[in-house]
């Protein structure tokens, strides 16, 4: 039998009316993650290709780590959907049998096209070359490695490499529309859920990509300064301020399309709308304070001031390095708040139940933290095998 | 050459008997006879199979919770206070038009009235279950079809195919799903389909003491449930959320709906 001690104490604190099978909030910390590491994915993705295909040269510097940030979250992306299910064993079914009425079914399609077609090829095109020269230098074990991954082909002529240039902008012109389904898909996993008037909205899908974006580019701003520290390498400052420029506008369209969300609520003012102002003053610290405060406002300031004024490198390092982190924890709360508050209140609209987490557990914040590590891990081994800086560069 | 002309002739063979299914299918839908209710109920015209629905007239309904606990023992529904297939609000409005409203354990052990006597508007009982909605949300979000729509109408989950994402609770807009904490898969009301099958009543209509829940084929213009509808001003939860409900009630109130 489970245990139950957690909805005994949920039990106490409700506050005014639920449905009785309300008690249990049904998606956890782990939800949260789903769509957060998803979004990184997406918006690290749609990074590299502003590089590649709108030929931002100012971004060369970070290609490759978008690309392999990228792929080592998506690598994560689906682990705490599975961790989370009832019967994980079963897992496979969704794809074996999965019921296309279902935007969750259809999820996993999308995820398979995005890690297979477009992210493994373009990684795959992208060091082809150097794949095949890495196979003939390297000694020992990792010889082999490399010429695993040539999958048999060694033909680096000119004209072969041109070809990986060209099918490689053709993977990165289909990745830009797959990285938008990817995380709108997921939007849309919330905003199609008529029952839940807190994720049914229209504008779901739009503004789960472009917080995608936000939080993809702030990902790797955070890591390109990482990484360089770590190598102790010089931070090229053009590029951070391109990122910081792009991150500015981007984060002023996010803000804008979810404050449009929060004004045409407040405005209509539909029968879910009384619990729903209670639940956003419930959700001030999470929502008010490090969500919109934290998370946006103080990081849409520190970079607006660098469009006109351009202080220090020294400050503007420190700050980018901040306003990365800024964003990567605001863009956390703010799954937080569309998952965890979403299923604070009752759908009858007359009360609240509560979430506490452990931290042990199946669903616990324990488990969260490891997930949240592992694509990090990832990422290292990647550059131990993928160095983008030992790559030739014509 | 001769490839091609069967190509062509079964390509038109196609056509041909899907244009006959199609046009059989709108004769029938044109001579059925239960068309108003249907529309009631949301559905599209069926064969000629049971489509079952539920009725409570709520001014019969005094609040015992027999339902709901004669559900919970009949379905091996777990007995903790927090997940129930079938289960009673308590509504009391003050003079002052404060509606109150509870379901201790889903009022298993009865109520008791949380205003005072003298303040009381009115008080009111709702008995609750899936509502077996002809256009579930449930059924249409489950990731690998374990939620289904039986033949007759009721909205059913496979236990040994429901990966418990937990996705169909999110989607129920009357929280009338749970996921079960030792199978870890979604549970819901089956309107006691083992009963009906075999010719009873579900649980929580058979144990009503006074006759305030009915349940019967909406395909049926015999049937209790058909007569109820059309005798009764009936309605159903949040009908605004196009789902179709199957569950009607009679008088129910303004607060509640």
């Amino acid at each position: 039998m489970g245990n139950f001690e957690n909805l005994y104490q949920a039990l106490q604190q409700v506050d005014g009316f639920i449905y009785p099978n309300e008690i249990e909030l049904r998606w956890g910390i782990l939800i949260v993650l789903y769509p957060y590491i998803t979004g990184l994915v997406a918006g690290a993705f749609i990074l590299a290709s502003l590089n590649r295909v709108f030929n931002v040269k100012a971004l060369n510097p970070i290609y490759e780590i978008s690309l392999l940030a990228s792929f080592s979250f998506l690598l994560v992306a689906t682990m705490p959907l599975v961790a989370h299910l009832g019967r994980p064993d079963r897992f496979y079914e969704m794809l074996m049998t999965p019921h296309f009425t279902s935007a969750m079914a259809i999820f996993g399609f999308v995820y398979l096209w995005y890690l297979m077609v477009v992210l493994l090829l373009e990684i795959w095109f992208d060091y082809r070359r150097d794949i095949v020269l890495w196979s003939n230098e390297k000694k020992g074990p990792v010889k082999y490695i490399y010429k695993i991954l040539t999958l048999g082909v060694f033909d680096i002529s000119p004209k072969a490499v041109k070809w990986d240039e060209k099918i490689g902008y053709i993977i990165t012109v289909v990745g830009i529309p797959s990285a938008f389904l990817l995380h709108g898909y997921v939007g849309f996993i919330f905003g199609s859920l008529k029952a839940n008037p807190w994720w049914s909205s229209v504008l779901m899908p739009v503004v789960f990509l472009f917080s995608a974006m936000v939080s993809g580019i702030s990902l790797v701003l955070f890591l390109y300064m990482v990484i360089s520290w770590i190598r102790k390498q010089k931070l090229d400052m053009q590029c951070l301020d391109t990122i910081g420029k792009f991150l500015f506008y981007i984060l002023i369209m996010d803000f804008t399309l979810e404050a449009l969300d929060q004004v045409h609520r407040i405005y209509v003012s539909e029968e879910s709308f009384d619990i729903i102002s209670i639940l956003m003053s419930k959700l001030f610290v999470t929502l008010t304070i490090m969500q919109v405060l934290l998370g946006t406002l103080v990081p849409v300031g520190i970079l607006g001031f660098f469009q006109f004024h351009k202080p220090n490198e020294i400050i503007r390092k420190i700050s980018y390095f901040l306003v990365s982190i800024l964003v990567l924890v605001g863009i956390f709360f703010m799954r937080w708040n569309v998952v965890i508050g979403g299923q604070l209140f009752s759908k009858s609209f007359l009360g609240f139940t509560t979430y506490k987490a452990s931290f042990f557990g199946a669903e616990g914040f324990g488990i969260a933290i490891l997930l949240m590590a592992i694509p990090f891990g990832i990422l290292a081994f990647m550059l131990w095998l993928l160095p983008p800086w030992k790559k030739t560069h014509e | 050459m001769e490839k091609e002309n069967t190509k062509v002739s079964s390509r038109r063979d196609f056509f041909k008997k899907s244009g006959a299914i199609a046009g059989g299918l709108l004769l029938v839908s044109m001579l059925d006879p239960l068309k108003q209710i249907k529309a009631l109920a949301g559905e599209k015209p069926k064969g000629k199979g049971a489509w079952y629905g539920i009725g409570v007239d709520l001014e019969k309904c005094i609040g015992c919770g027999s339902c709901a606990k004669a559900c919970k023992t009949e379905n091996n529904v777990p007995k903790e206070p927090f997940f129930f297939r079938s289960w009673v609000e308590q509504y009391s409005v003050t003079a002052n038009g404060v509606v109150k409203v509870q379901s201790p354990n889903g009022g298993v052990d009865g109520f008791k009235q949380p205003v005072l006597d003298k303040e009381i508007e009115k008080s009111f009982f709702i008995p609750k279950s899936c509502n077996h909605c002809a256009k579930s949300p449930c059924e249409q979000v489950c990731p690998v079809g374990a939620t289904f729509i039986s033949p007759d109408g009721v909205v059913l989950v496979d236990e040994t195919y429901c990966i418990g994402c937990g996705y169909c609770v999110q989607a129920c807009p009357y929280a009338c799903r749970y996921l079960h904490p030792v199978k870890h898969t979604a549970d819901k009301c089956t309107l006691c389909y083992h009963r009906i099958k075999k010719g009873l009543a579900p649980a929580c209509i058979t144990v009503c003491p006074t006759g305030a829940k009915i349940y019967g084929d909406l395909n049926d213009k015999n049937s209790d449930l058909v007569k109820f509808i059309k005798e009764h001003n009936c309605t159903v939860l949040k009908p605004h959320l196009n789902t179709k409900p199957k569950f009607f009630y009679n008088a129910l109130k303004e607060e509640a709906e």
